[in-house]
C-alpha cells in the first residue's frame, strides 16, 4: 500500500468502492431480473405444443408421445414414447433419461420418470410421469442411440 | 340545451363503465372456465383403488375402522382416540396448532376428508397409504401412547368378533404381555424384545388390521359441496356465471384466485391442492432442530415398517408406483411441506404445518410477502396485492366452505 501514496491509495479505494457499488447494482439487478424472470419467459406459439411427431435438437431423433390416458393434471400416469432415427426408421435399443419442469415457475418435475419398458420397433414406455398443476409443461428425452446423444423437448399443455 | 345533454352523456358514460365493470366480473375466458370446472367437486373421481389394503372398500371393515376410530381404549391413558384430535364437528381437526394426545405433538392436526386421493400423509409424506398413517399416532408417545401388544389385547377383549368376521381368527395373545412394542419407551421396547419372531408377528398382524379397518373408514369420509362449487355448476351448465351465489368481492377474489396470486400452482384439482409438497417459508417453530419437511419425510418412507412394499401391505411390488418414481434427492424437497385441500380451510385456523399463522389474512400476507425460508429455498414470488386484493380473496375462500362432514 504505502508504495502507492496517499493518492494512490485514495484513487485504489475509490475504485473499490466503485466496483463494490457497481457490483452490489449488478447483484441487486441479476435478483430483480430472477424473481421478475420467471414470469417474463413466454411460453413458444402454440405450433410448438404437442405429442409430436417432434425432431430433437441436432435432427438425429424424432420422437412421438403417445399417453396411456390424455395428459391430465396430478395423475401418475404412463407414456409411451416412438423413436425414429433421421430417415425414419424406429430405433431400438436407445437409452432415454427423461427430465422436464414448468419454464414459468422454476421447478422439475415432481416425480422421476424413467423407461420403464422397452417394447422393441422403437417404442418405450415410461413410467411415473406426473404434472402437479395446469399449465405450460417441459418434457424433455435425452435420448443416446445408434446416431448419437440428442434431445428433444416437447411443450405440453396441461 | 347544452347542459342536458351533458347530462345525457355523462349518463351514458356511466352506463358504459357499469357494463365494462360488470362483464370484467363476470366474464371468464374459455381457459378460465375449464380451470374452474376443473375446480368443482363434480369432478372428483372416487378415490383411486388402494392395493396395499384389501379391505380398503370393505363396508363391514369401514363400520369396524369407525368403531376403533372413536374407541379412547386405544391409548395409554384410555382418554385417547383418533377423534380426540380428528373431531367430526370440527372437519376432523382441532383448531389447535399442534396436536394434543396424551401429550402434545410438534405439527398440526390434518383434516381428512378427501384424504384418500393423496399418495403420501402426514405433512412430511413420511407415509404412503391411510392405513399405515393411522398407525403412527397409535404408537406415538405424545399421541395414544400404548402399544401395539396393547391394542391387540383390546381387539381381542372387545371387537373379536367384528375382527374374525374381516380378517380371520385371532392369533393366540395368552403368552403377550399387555405392554410391548417396538416404540414408545424402554420397558415397552424391553417386553417387545423378549417374544418370539412369531409372536411378533402375530401382534403386528393385528396391529396392521386395525389401521386397515380405520383406513376404510377414513376413505368414507366425503366433502360436500360448498357455493363454489353452486357457482361453478351453474356456470358449467349455462355457460354463463349465476347471480347471488357469489358475492362480488368473492369473485373479484376468485378472479385474482386462478390468476395475480398464483394460487392454482399448488391449489388446483376438484380438492384444491395438487397433493404434492412445496417450500413456501413457513417459519420455523423452534431455530433448533430445524424442520426439514418433506426432504426427512422422503427417507422416512422408503424405510417405513408399513410401506407399500412392506410384508404388511397387500400390495404387488409393482404396484408401489409412488415410491418407484419418488423424487429422493432434490434441493426442493428441504422444508416443503405437503398442500393442504383449501376445502372448509375458512374453518380451519390456525395455519400452517405447524399453526404459524392464526387467520387466513395472516396466511395471506404471507404469501404476498415471500419472505425468505430459514430452510430451504422458499417458492413464492412477492405477489404486491393491495389490501383490497387481500380481502377480496379471502372473502373468496369464505366460500369453500361446506359445512360439517359427516
Amino acid at each position: 500500500m504505502n508504495a502507492l501514496g496517499t493518492h494512490g491509495r485514495y484513487l485504489w479505494q475509490r475504485r473499490a468502492v466503485a466496483a463494490a457499488v457497481l457490483s452490489a447494482v449488478v447483484v441487486f439487478a441479476a435478483r430483480d431480473a430472477q424473481a421478475a424472470g420467471k414470469h417474463d419467459i413466454e411460453p413458444p406459439a402454440k405450433s410448438e405444443f404437442g405429442l409430436g411427431p417432434r425432431a430433437s435438437v441436432g435432427g438425429h431423433y424424432t420422437a412421438v408421445l403417445q399417453p396411456s390416458q390424455p395428459l391430465k393434471p396430478r395423475q401418475l400416469q404412463t407414456v409411451l414414447v416412438v423413436v425414429t432415427d433421421s430417415e425414419g426408421h424406429t430405433v431400438d435399443g436407445a437409452t432415454i433419461a427423461i427430465d422436464g419442469g414448468m419454464p414459468q415457475h422454476g421447478h422439475g418435475l415432481p416425480t422421476q420418470p424413467r423407461v420403464t419398458k422397452n417394447l422393441g420397433s422403437g417404442v418405450y414406455e415410461i413410467g411415473g410421469v406426473r404434472f402437479n398443476m395446469g399449465g405450460w409443461w417441459e418434457f424433455s428425452l435425452d435420448i443416446t442411440g445408434a446416431a448419437g446423444s440428442d434431445k428433444v423437448t416437447f411443450n405440453l399443455a396441461l | 340545451m347544452n347542459r342536458k345533454r351533458i347530462i345525457a352523456a355523462l349518463a351514458a358514460l356511466s352506463l358504459v363503465s357499469v357494463c365494462a365493470a360488470m362483464s370484467s366480473r363476470d366474464n371468464w375466458t374459455a381457459e378460465e372456465k375449464e380451470e374452474l370446472v376443473s375446480m368443482s367437486l363434480r369432478m372428483l373421481d372416487a378415490p383411486a383403488a388402494d392395493p396395499t389394503n384389501r379391505v380398503a372398500d370393505d363396508s363391514s371393515a369401514a363400520a369396524f375402522g369407525k368403531q376403533l376410530f372413536f374407541d379412547t381404549r386405544f391409548s395409554s391413558n384410555g382418554q385417547v382416540s383418533c377423534a380426540t384430535c380428528h373431531k367430526p364437528d370440527l372437519d376432523f381437526q382441532d383448531g389447535k396448532p399442534f396436536g394434543e394426545g396424551v401429550g402434545k405433538t410438534g405439527r398440526r392436526t390434518m383434516a381428512i376428508a378427501g384424504m384418500a386421493h393423496s399418495p403420501f400423509f402426514f405433512w412430511d409424506g413420511r407415509k404412503d397409504s391411510q392405513w399405515s398413517q393411522a398407525l403412527g399416532p397409535l404408537e406415538s408417545a405424545v399421541e395414544h401412547g400404548g402399544t401395539r401388544a396393547q391394542y391387540a389385547h383390546v381387539v381381542a377383549a372387545h371387537y373379536r368378533t367384528e375382527y374374525e368376521r374381516i380378517f380371520g381368527p385371532l392369533p393366540d395373545l395368552a403368552d403377550i404381555p399387555h405392554t410391548a412394542g417396538p416404540a414408545v419407551d424402554a420397558a415397552a421396547r424391553r417386553a417387545w424384545d423378549g417374544l418370539s419372531g412369531q409372536q411378533r408377528d402375530s401382534v403386528t398382524g393385528v396391529f396392521v388390521n386395525i389401521g386397515k379397518a380405520i383406513a376404510a373408514y377414513e376413505r368414507t369420509i366425503e366433502l360436500r359441496p360448498s357455493r363454489f362449487d353452486r357457482y361453478v355448476d351453474a356456470l358449467s351448465a349455462t355457460g354463463r356465471p349465476p347471480k347471488d351465489v357469489l358475492s362480488d368481492e368473492e369473485t373479484a377474489g376468485l378472479r385474482l384466485f386462478l390468476g395475480k396470486a398464483n394460487c392454482t400452482r399448488c391449489h388446483n384439482g376438484p380438492l384444491l391442492t395438487n397433493n404434492d409438497f412445496h417450500n413456501t417459508g413457513v417459519a420455523q417453530v423452534a431455530p433448533s432442530p430445524p424442520d426439514f419437511g418433506r426432504s426427512k419425510g422422503v427417507m422416512d418412507v422408503l424405510q417405513d415398517e408399513f410401506n407399500c412394499r412392506s410384508r404388511w401391505s397387500d400390495a404387488a411390488a409393482d404396484q408401489c408406483v409412488e415410491l418407484e418414481f419418488l423424487v429422493t434427492d432434490s434441493s426442493a424437497l428441504e422444508g416443503a411441506f405437503k398442500v393442504p385441500s383449501l376445502r372448509n380451510v375458512a374453518n380451519r385456523a390456525p395455519y400452517m404445518h405447524a399453526g404459524q399463522l392464526e387467520t387466513l389474512s395472516d396466511v395471506l400476507q404471507h404469501y404476498n410477502r415471500a419472505l425468505p425460508s430459514a430452510v430451504g429455498t422458499s417458492e413464492l414470488e412477492e405477489l404486491k396485492l393491495t389490501s383490497a386484493e387481500l380481502r377480496q380473496l379471502e372473502a373468496f375462500l369464505h366460500s369453500l366452505t361446506s359445512g360439517p362432514v359427516d
